[in-house]
Formats: structure tokens, sequence, C-alpha cells
């Protein structure tokens, strides 16, 4: 009935845990066989990927499972199960073509680390969470490899440990990340208390099918958003994104595919995975879960495009950047365009890894320097990573045509321009493009253009293992356009299951012009306001930001990444203190007295039972005592320590036996 | 005349004995092991006799179970007499009567 | 089955069980058991179950009986003798055969004569023992390395 892949899915997310345990269980010095084994384990994941995606396209709305039984306690049996369908499929081929991308960079990009080997099985292990994660088909197996995504980050951020503030960023995303997980987490348990399963599709019976929605019932509400939390700490949404721009203390890598291909695109998949549950009972598209979903991403996509204006760290411009496109797709997700959302998902994996790879490239031809405003004219220096980075910048900008993001996005304004509650997400979303097309042209003039500054004087190209990986990306990013174009449709068709045909009429709408005004505009007025930065003299930083020289206060406010951190350490920090305090105070007079108290009481009752104890009890006890003794040594002479006189023993005592029982009959 | 159940185990339990005497009253610890190895092989005649006496067509347990404690008592044959040797090193001396440390 | 083949078997194992517990020599002694196990394997080969009675001629006759020589001459101050003979052992080994007989005697279920058997084949051993019996056939596998593994570290000289 299912054929071998969908049985065999669970092959894919095992690849790469077998390579990391593989890595792990060989010699730190062995680097050559470690990264032989990290790729090895990624292109057959790649494959088996591949095999997967091929398989769905033979039916529109293609989706089989495989469900198994874990364990049963009494008569409830807990099943999880693995799901192949068009998201599913998509997602895995994505990741793992971002992810051998990266892993092929990292072997150039890590080659000089002491602790190579240890770095290529977390990314492995990361590799096959994520493959896990998209796979799954129950909530609770998603939670479960959803935690081994997030132990992976954690691992990864914090790799380079002996740098406090890469310890400091990994705590940071962890209990940042927890926070919504704890939501998650009573989301998954509420569900399983009104739906009976957390199987998602379970032939009728699942929760996001018919009777299990049946049975949520108005609580459907309250899941989602539970549910949402979960997708806000790991997507870093408002307010919750703290983590994200500090998780760039991980190696370069490491940001590209964690914390902009895949894993924050984790939280935009679960949206996506359990939209029934948001969709529930919706009137013309609309429900309180996912206006609250669509409120939550316009915050974060443009608090976080403003954030990034200001931003001189090349990684964490790209960081907010993230943050900003993955609100986007939340408020896609929520107006009702999952399959836009999807999509920018997916080209949003593509041009973001290859952004940040072209980013790495540029901190290692610069010999470690992340700060732009000390770069300059590199594209004399890296002529690859240049064109390949300008690519990323399109895709990221939205430029129509041949930029995958460009479709995208224009698909995305299409969905939020019809949402029926409210107009205002659509027009500070335009905001948005303008301001990502901004920071896109600031970015690119600082680091290219102009005149090389202080990091950038003695850079060089990197490697081929750097630049290839950036090549196949810029193509991917490239070439994935061809199936999102609104001629042909293809994607969006093989996402919600619905025949696409070819239409070269459709290429031209009213969006695209607002698309292609908008874009312009942003990168025009980024040039012109940045016409002068890249041009000052040579060997000296770019001191001062022209926003930073025309509106001081509003850039400091950006800069400082609007003082979120500061307004966290003020109150949710400063509130948990506080009550530690108190807590502490309490503990040490209040109810150290009370414990006291009972002490006292109890030394008395101590006194009182010793005095009976040693007149009447202590007495009778030793006599007890005497008596045993006594019996023992009598008793212990028939222990001779001779075996035959056991032995024989037992001969007799079974013959005694013999003549009771023969008594007995 | 075909022999009944009762000679066998009769047989087996003169076996068992001639074990038990061998086990009983030598102060050589090898006698001691020779005489268990007669008792045990006595229980495996009688877990023959019974499985050729019972009733047929079952699975073959009583083979199976003498099969088995052939191996087992292989196995115990086998530490015993290491014990013996070790005990020997040990005390110099594999008279069981001398070999009395657990005397309560 | 024959009657007289059982009682020639029987009275020449038992004498050979008798020599073996009582014979002075140990050597003898564990000559005798030889005989005693060969006899037992000639009863099994009487009640029809052949393939354990080569079972244990190979593994008594063949591995215990070299064991016990081996360990005879290992342990050479004693070779020789054995030193007195306990009469109080001899008394409750004769008890016990008297409670035994006695009870089978008594036992009327157990007068009975073998019924007609299709003869046990190794091919049908074989089945049952690597289907029904396979879980205690591994069990017995790692028992008998343990105890060779055993068996070795006991013996080892220590090292000083």
């Amino acid at each position: 009935m299912n054929s071998w892949i969908v049985t065999h899915l669970w092959l894919v997310p095992a690849e790469p845990f077998a390579a990391s345990l593989a890595i792990l269980s060989v010699s730190n010095t062995r680097r050559k066989s470690a990264a032989a084994l990290a790729v090895a384990g990624q292109i057959i994941a790649l494959a088996l990927s591949v095999v997967a995606f091929v398989s769905t396209l033979q039916t529109h709305g293609f989706r089989a499972v495989q469900n198994f039984t874990w364990f049963t306690f009494g008569d409830q049996t807990l099943r999880l199960g693995f799901v192949l369908d068009p998201l599913a499929a998509a997602m895995l081929v994505m990741i793992t073509v971002v992810g051998l991308c990266i892993f092929v960079f990292s072997v150039g990009y890590m080659a000089e680390d002491k602790n190579f080997t240890r770095f290529f099985a977390y990314l492995s292990f990361f590799s096959g969470a994520m493959l896990g994660l998209v796979i799954a088909n129950s909530l609770l197996l998603v939670f479960i490899f959803w935690e081994l995504v997030g132990l992976a980050s954690y691992l990864l951020i914090g790799f380079w440990i002996e740098r406090p503030s890469a310890a400091a960023a990994a705590k940071k995303a962890f209990i940042t990340t927890r926070i919504g997980d704890m939501g998650f987490f009573l989301g998954v348990l509420w569900l399983y208390d009104r739906a009976g399963t957390l199987l998602f599709y379970d032939n009728g019976r699942g929760c996001l099918e018919g009777a299990g929605l049946a049975m949520l019932g108005a609580s459907a509400t309250f899941v989602a958003l539970l549910i949402f939390c979960g997708a806000v700490g790991k997507s870093g949404q408002f307010p919750l994104h703290v983590w994200l721009p500090d998780a760039m203390e991980g190696p370069t890598p490491v940001s590209a595919l964690i914390h902009a291909a895949t894993m924050v695109a984790a939280g935009v998949f679960l949206v996506a995975r359990v939209y029934p549950l948001f969709s529930l009972g919706a009137i013309s598209g609309v429900t309180s879960s996912l206006t609250v979903v669509v409120w939550i991403g316009v915050t974060t996509a443009l608090m976080a495009a403003l954030i990034a204006i200001a931003q001189a760290d090349i990684k964490r411009i790209l960081a907010y950047s993230t943050v900003s496109q993955l609100g986007l797709m939340m408020v896609s997700l929520g107006v009702g365009g999952v399959a836009a959302g999807i999509m920018h998902l997916l080209a949003h994996g593509f041009f973001k890894a290859l952004l940040f790879l072209g980013a790495g490239s540029v901190i290692h031809g610069c010999h470690g320097e992340q700060d732009i405003r000390k770069m300059g004219g590199l594209r004399r220096f890296m002529p690859v990573t240049f064109m390949t980075y300008a690519v990323g910048m399109m895709a990221l900008s939205g430029m129509p045509f041949f930029f995958c993001g460009g479709w995208t996005k224009e698909e995305i304004l299409h969905a939020t321009a019809h949402w029926p509650p409210s107009h205002v997400p659509y027009y500070l979303i335009l905001v948005g493009v303008v301001l990502t097309a901004l920071y896109m042209t600031r970015q690119i003039i600082y680091v290219f253009f102009g005149n090389p500054r202080v990091a950038a004087e003695r850079a060089h190209e990197s490697p081929r293992i750097m630049t290839m990986p950036l090549i196949v990306l810029a193509f991917g990013a490239i070439l994935l356009s061809a199936v999102l174009t609104p001629a042909w449709p293809w994607l969006h068709g093989y996402l919600t299951g619905e025949p696409t045909y070819f239409d070269v009429a459709r290429l031209i709408q009213p969006m695209l012009f607002v698309s292609l005004a908008l874009v312009s505009a942003g990168v025009g007025v980024g040039f012109w306001i940045y016409r002068k930065a890249g041009t000052q003299d040579g060997g000296r930083p770019a001191e001062v930001d022209p926003l930073e020289y025309a509106q001081p206060a509003l850039f400091r406010f950006l800069a400082n990444k609007m003082w979120i951190d500061e307004l966290y350490a003020r109150t949710v920090i400063s509130f948990s203190w506080m009550a530690a305090r108190l807590s502490d105070w309490m503990d040490r007079y209040f109810w150290d007295g009370l414990v006291r108290g009972f002490g006292a009481i109890g030394q008395l009752f101590g006194i009182f039972t010793t005095s009976v104890d040693e007149r009447g009890i202590n007495a009778g006890v030793d006599e007890t005592t005497a008596g045993a003794r006594g019996l023992g040594r009598v008793m212990s002479t028939a222990h001779s320590g001779q075996i035959q006189t056991y032995l024989g023993a037992i001969a007799i005592g079974m013959l005694a036996l013999l003549l009771l029982y023969a008594w007995l009959a | 005349m075909t022999p009944t159940l009762q000679i066998f185990l009769i047989v087996s339990a003169a076996l068992f004995s001639t074990g038990l005497l061998a086990a009983l009253s030598r102060r050589h610890a090898i006698f001691i092991l020779i005489g268990i190895e007669m008792m045990l092989a006595a229980a495996n005649l009688n877990f023959i006799a019974f499985w050729r006496f019972g009733p047929p067509h079952q699975p073959p347990t009583g083979v199976m179970i003498a099969l088995f404690s052939i191996a087992i008592a292989a196995a115990e044959a086998a530490v015993g007499l290491a014990m013996v040797i070790a005990v020997y090193r040990h005390y110099h001396t594999t008279n069981v009567d001398q070999l009395d440390q657990l005397r309560g | 089955m024959n009657s007289a083949a059982l009682i020639i078997i029987a009275v020449f194992t038992l004498a050979a069980a008798l020599a073996a517990a009582t014979l002075r020599k140990l050597m003898h002694a564990a000559l005798s058991l030889v005989v005693v196990f060969v006899g037992i394997a000639a009863l099994f080969f009487l009640l029809g179950a052949e393939f354990v009675g080569l079972a244990l001629v190979f593994i008594y006759v063949g591995a215990v009986a070299v064991l016990v020589v081996f360990t005879i001459l290992l342990t050479p101050r004693d070779v020789g003798k054995d030193r007195g003979f306990n009469w109080g052992g001899a008394i409750v080994a004769v008890a016990v055969f008297g409670g035994l007989t006695w009870s089978i005697l008594n036992t009327q279920s157990l007068a009975v004569v073998a019924p007609h058997m299709p003869a046990l084949t190794v091919k049908q051993i074989g089945k049952t023992l690597m289907t029904i019996y396979v879980w205690p056939l591994q069990c017995v596998g790692l028992l008998l390395t343990a105890a060779l593994i055993g068996a070795l570290i006991l013996v080892m000289e220590e090292k000083r």
C-alpha cells in the first residue's frame, strides 16, 4: 500500500544522526573522516529526500502516513508516526540541499578550528533533528525533535565555549526558547486531553482531521495559541526574538544553518503543520488565533527591519532581517496564505543561507572582522562572494522576475491585501518591504563598495570549497523562481494540491508594479543615503552613519535594539531578582524560624523519650541481646564448615519431606 | 516381560544414592564432584524415563531437559574442578575435612 | 524393550557406580565413573533417547572424565589414597535409597509399561531445539561460555 519510502521515511533523519554518532566515536584528530562522514550522511539524506519528494508528485494532495505504537499503558496506547506530504517533502529537500551546501562550506570555514570533529557531530545531529521534525506525524514527536533542535542550537551557539559571550548567548537562546516551549508543551497536553490523540493524520481519527477537530471545539483557539507560543520562541517572533541576534555568536555556518535557513523556520513550519487547529471555525478565513498570529508577525517584521537599519555587525543585520522575514511569513500564515508563507520559507531558506555563507566568506576573508564599517571595497578582492551575495540581496529585497524572494513576497502581499478585518498589516508590510531593500543596500554599500578600510586591506577570496556552495545556492535562489511565478505557480499548486496551468497573462498584475516600485524605492533611497558612506578615505573606519548624523536619537534607539534587552533586564529579570530576594528573606527568617520552632518541640520530645528509653527500654533490649548471643553461640556449633555435613543434612531433610508426604497421602 | 517405569526409577534411585554415598562419605573433593555427577546423571535418567513412559506425540520435553541438564552439568563440572585446583593451590590440600574456614 | 538387557545394564552400571564411590584409589574411581556413564548411555539407548545417550558419552566420557583425570594429576599431593571413610554418610545414603524405593513401589500410577512411540529422530530434536527451546538454548550457550571463562579465571596463576 504505502511505498517503500513512506514506510522507511525514518531513514532520512536517521542518516545524519548515525553520522553524528560515528563522528563522535572517531578520534578528535581525524578531521577528514569526520567531514566525510557528515557530508556523506547529508548526501544520503538528500537522496532519500529526493526519492520522497518524487513520490509525492504522483497525485495532487499526496499524503501518506506510517504510524506505529510507541508504548501501551493500560488500555491507552501512545502512537507516533511519520507523514509524507508536499509540505514535509518540500521542507526535506530544502533542508538537505541547504544543509549540504553549508556542510561543505563548513569544511573550509572551520578548517582551522581545533574542535573540527565535534562541530560536524553537532551539525549532523542538528540536521537529523530538523529532518525528523518536518516528517513527524505526531505533535509529541514534533515536540521531541523540537527540543532536540533546541539542544543542537544550544550546543552550536555555544560552540566556542571559551568565549564568555558565546556561552551567554547559548544560555540566552536556550532559556528564551524554553519560555515558548513551555506554552507549546501545555498546548500538547491540552490537545491530548481533548482529542485523545496526538497524531496529525490517522485515517480520519487524527487530531487535524474531521473527528479530532470536532472534539476540540472552542478549546482549539487556546491550544493553537499555546502551540504558537512555541513557534514564537523558536522563530524569534516578538517578544521572544531577543535570542536570535545574540545567537550570531556561533560559527557563521551555524548561523546560516540554524538561525537563518532551517531551525527558525521550524516555528513557521509548525504553524503551517497544525494550521487546521488555527483555522477551526473560521469565518471568512479569520479566527482569533490567526489574528494574534498576524499582529505578532507584523510587529516583528516591522520592528526587526527598523533595528536592522542601525546595526553594524554584518551577521546581526542578517539576523534581524531573518526575524523580519519570519514575521512576514507569520503574517502570511495568519491571513490565510499558507502556501505563500511556506513558499517564502523555502525561498528564504535558500537565499538566507546564501547570504549567511556569503557573510561567512567575507568574515573569513577579513580575518574574523564582523564590523561592516571597517570593510568596504571588497567587490574587487572577493568577486565570487560579491556576485553571489548580490543575488542573495536581490532575493531578500524582493526584486521581482529573477529572484525567488520577489515572487513569494508578492504572493504574501497579495494575500495580506485581502485580509478582511484590517488593512493596517498590509500597509505596515509595504513599509517593511521598503526597509528591507534599504538595509540590504546599506549593507552591500558598506561591505563591497567604496574604498577598503581597516579590515579590508588584506582581504582575500575564500577557497573553492567555500565559494562552490555559494554558487550552488545562488543558482538555487534564481532557479527556484521558475516554479514560483504567477504564470506557472507550480510550487503553489504542489503545496495546496490544486492543479496548475500555464498562463503568461497572470504575470502582469498590479501587485507586481507595487512590489517593483517599493523595492526600487528602497534600493534608490539606500544608494542616495549611503552614497558617501563607502567613499571615505582608506584606512579609517566609517565612523558616523549618515542616519546617525541626521537623527542621532532615533539611530541610537534602533542601534540599541529598541532597548528591548534593557527593558527585559529592568522588568522581567529584575522582577525575578526581587522574587528571589524575597524568597531568600522568607526562607532565612520566616520559614527558618518556623522550622526552628518545630525543631525545639522535637528536641523537647526527644529529651523525654531519651529518659524513657534509657531507663525502661534499654534494659529489656540488653537482656534480649544477651539471650540472642547465647543462642547464637549454641547454634553456631551446627555450622561446622564441613560441606559434607551440610549435604548430609540436605539429604536427611529430603528424606523427611518424602516421609511426610507418604504419611499425608 | 516388559519393564515398567518403576524399574527404571529404582535404578535411578540406586544410582542417586550411590552418588550421595560418594559425596557424603569420601574426604577427597574430587570424590564429592564424582558423586554429584552421578546424582545428576540419575536425575537425567528419570527425565528420559518419564518422557518415554509419558504420552506420545508431545514435544520431547524430557529429552530437551536432559540435554540442557547435561550441558549445565558439564559447566558445573568445569567450574567445580577449577575450584578444586584453586583450593588446592591455596591450602595445599583437597581434603574437605580440613577446609572449614566457614565454621561458625 | 528387553528386560534382560535392562537388568544386565543396570547391574553393570550400579556395580561401576559403587566402585566409583568406594574405591580407594582416585584414578580407579575416575575410570569407574567412565564406566558408569557408558552404562547410563546404554540405558538411554534402551529408552529410545539415542541422541541424549550419545551426547552423554561425548560430554562425560570425552570431556568431563578427562577433566577429572587432569585435576587428579594437577593436585599431586593427594594422589593415591583417600584417607578415611565416613560411615554416617553411608547410613544416610542407604536411608535415602530406602525411602525413594519405598515411595516408588507404593505409587500405583508408576506401574505402567511404555506406550508405543515413533522413534525420536535427530531432526525432530533439532527442530524442537531451534523453535520452542531456542531461548533456553541461547541461555545455555551463554552459561557455558561464562563457565568456561570463570573456570579459566579460577585456575589462572595469581600474579604477584
